[in-house]
């Protein structure tokens, strides 16, 4: 299945900010994470489809991955 | 700070000031000041423009001493934008510098007779007030660079620029960083326009010869800072990201969540959200010769600022803020990072507050006087209420005002103050600070974005209405009370997170003026100062009706999400049963 995925902050150094990839039908945020080497510690803000998810939610065809490092501001 | 400076602007014969103890307002400091000397001493009813309105400026508790991000100050008044009570909060160097001097506050009172402009100055030797009208309709960058050759590069400003003069209902409250750029607002509800009706321009303020304050526990103190900075820097968003990216990093993080009012809020996602975003905008400061990190006030170590360089490699404007990116960027749908700079240093230099005047100027593209996405009609507009023409004035008076005149019915607002960058329909937290805050529509004031986007300090749905009201309680008390330290809100991110760096700030209190506060004592202030200001808005007439979103939250819903604002009014009316 196709996942869009979308790195922000310092997680897009030595990687990319937005890319498509084929994952294996099942595949969680948490298998992403690991094929990109990303702890989930690291994974502070995870979005899928513009909601909240977590490294355990399961991923679909078509879905678009948003993976945050912590941040703040306002 | 054991003193309060009081200047009669209306006496006969010209200001005439006087210096008191700090009598019943001992111990108190930052918001806590402003609020209780607005509510004891201004007339709920009065003309905010009038005699009876105070403006009152306040370092916190902690400002003037050693302890880091102590540098927050307070300005408070009767606001000519809402009606209500205001506290408008400012980075910079002023704090440090009036408390080093020994003043807990500033308070400007009475109506001139003339008009005539004045200057404060202050220093170790006394004050002195000097009718100035060489300075009438300067700017802000320009009279600074003024201050500086009059009086040397060691002060700190705190000045109106043109659009406090005109009185204008967005007009700030100027404050000068460490190298002297006024670039540093007390932004909100209008207090420029009441130091304007004061008459007075500028306070120049110089603690040459003043050393920092001395704590009670000198040791304790010092012991105290260092775990405080430790546990600043070792939280990932104190540590790390804000001195990286800045405020800014949130315009990705609102956008991916579809929270992002863009064109008036008709929608909740930009799609030129990339080209605005905290790390375009770093990555191109870095590669013309700024930088995304830089401290607005000597004892900063988050150091959230930054400096925006134009394509030539010259100064055009400190680093937009958040809030500024989105109200000049999405909302109006601009999508240039030039453009929005040019915006945050034409608000800087006329003194006004970003997020009124990007909203105002969103609203008037709403009712088609010029197009969205048109940033160089958006720059002719500032300009516009720069020199003040009608149309200027109109702008200048808010986005409340703008929406009336251009017949507008979505008109984002609460208390007739604009909402800043997050969709309280998408993030139904937010909304319930937005509805329920005595300053009118402001993140700041209970900051759920916290909880709600940014899984600190817990989670809470954003989507659901469920648990807002509580998130939104505890934030508005917590905030209340670190607005009274002098410290920096931005230092909620650590100590939400990590119960010994909140324990570190208590001991920094507690060593420096021989207290024995408690968590539940913080929190004790922070509903004192809540109810203070509560109780003025009442008495100004305020009802549980302007506790209220505009009606279209409740009626339109917001894509990608297609929801409506949702928590109920009998919830909003129970935030303050505690
Ligand atoms: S963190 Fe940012 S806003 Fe806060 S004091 Fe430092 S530079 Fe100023």
């Amino acid at each position: 299945m196709k996942v869009t995925v979308k790195l922000f902050a310092s997680l897009r150094k030595d990687r990319f900010a937005v890319d498509d990839f084929d994952y294996q039908e099942g595949a969680t945020v948490g298998h992403i994470l690991a094929s990109l080497n990303i702890s989930e510690e690291e994974a502070a803000i995870i979005f899928i489809n513009a909601r909240h998810g977590e490294p355990d939610s399961p991923l679909k065809e078509g879905d678009l991955l948003a993976i945050f490092p912590p941040v703040g501001g306002g | 700070m054991d003193k309060i400076l009081r200047i009669d602007m209306g006496a006969a014969g010209g200001p005439k000031m006087q210096v008191e103890s700090l009598g019943e307002y001992a111990g108190l400091g930052g918001r806590a000041m402003t609020s209780s000397v607005v509510a004891k001493e201004v007339p709920p009813f009065c003309h905010p423009l009038g005699g009876e309105n105070k403006l009152v400026i306040a370092p916190g508790l902690l400002s003037g001493t050693g302890a880091a991000m102590s540098g927050r100050l307070s300005v408070g008044c009767k606001s000519p934008l809402t009606g209500g009570i205001k506290e408008a909060n400012s980075g910079g160097q002023p704090a440090q510098v009036l408390a080093r001097l020994g003043y807990g506050a500033i308070i400007l009172e009475g109506k001139p007779q003339g008009d005539d402009l004045y200057k404060v100055i202050i220093n170790k030797d006394g004050v002195k007030i000097e009718a100035d009208n060489s300075l009438k309709m300067m700017t802000n960058y320009d009279l600074v660079v003024r201050m500086k050759a009059e009086y040397g590069d060691k002060i700190a400003c705190i000045s109106i620029g043109p659009a406090g003069e005109m009185k204008m209902q967005s007009a700030s409250v100027a404050c000068t960083d460490p190298e002297l750029r006024p670039s540093r607002h007390a932004g909100r509800g209008g207090v420029g326009a009441v130091m304007g009706a004061k008459g007075v321009k500028v306070i120049v303020l110089d603690d040459t010869g003043c050393k920092a304050r001395q704590p009670k526990d000198l040791q304790k103190f010092r012991e105290a800072n260092k775990k405080f900075v430790e546990g600043l820097s070792r939280h990932p968003v104190t540590g790390q990201a804000l001195p990286a990216y800045g405020t800014n990093v949130l315009t990705n993080i609102l956008n991916e969540a579809g929270a992002y009012p863009t064109n008036n809020f008709k929608t909740g996602q930009f799609a030129g959200a990339g080209k605005i975003s905290g790390e375009t905008i770093a990555e191109l400061e870095t590669k013309r010769g700024a930088g995304p990190t830089h401290a607005c006030h000597r004892g900063c170590v988050i150091r959230c600022s930054g400096i925006y360089n134009d394509k030539d490699g010259n100064f055009l404007s400190k680093q937009p803020e958040y809030e500024t990116v989105w109200a000049h960027g999405g909302h109006c749908g601009i999508d240039d990072p030039d453009a929005i700079a040019m915006l945050d240093f034409l608000d800087d230099t006329y003194g006004l507050d970003t997020i009124e005047t990007g909203v105002a100027i969103g609203v008037a593209m709403q009712a088609g006087v010029v197009k969205y996405g048109d940033a160089q009609a958006a720059i002719n507009l500032v300009k516009e209420i720069g020199k003040g023409t009608p149309l200027g004035r109109i702008l200048g008076s808010g986005a409340a005002v703008t929406g009336k005149v251009f017949g507008v019915e979505k008109v984002p607002v609460v208390k007739g103050q604009a909402m800043p960058a997050y969709d309280p329909r998408a993030v139904q937290g937010i909304g319930v600070t937005y509805a329920t805050s005595p300053m009118g529509a402001d993140h700041t004031a209970g900051y759920s974005i916290a909880t709600n986007i940014l899984k600190s300090g817990g989670f809470v749905d954003p989507l659901k209405p469920e648990g807002q009201v509580a998130l939104s309680r505890n934030l508005q008390v917590a905030t209340a009370a670190i607005d009274s330290t002098g410290m920096c809100l931005f230092i909620a991110f650590a100590i939400l997170d990590q119960p010994d760096t909140f324990q570190s700030l208590l001991d920094l209190l507690n060593s420096f003026y021989g207290l024995e506060l408690t968590a539940d004592s913080v929190t004790e202030l922070g509903k004192k100062v809540l109810k203070t200001e509560r109780d003025f808005n009442k008495r100004a007439g305020f009802t549980k009706e302007d506790d209220r979103l505009p009606r279209f939250f409740y009626t339109d819903p917001v894509l990608p999400h297609n929801i409506k604002f949702m928590v109920k009014d009998e919830e909003l009316d129970s935030l303050f049963d505690w």
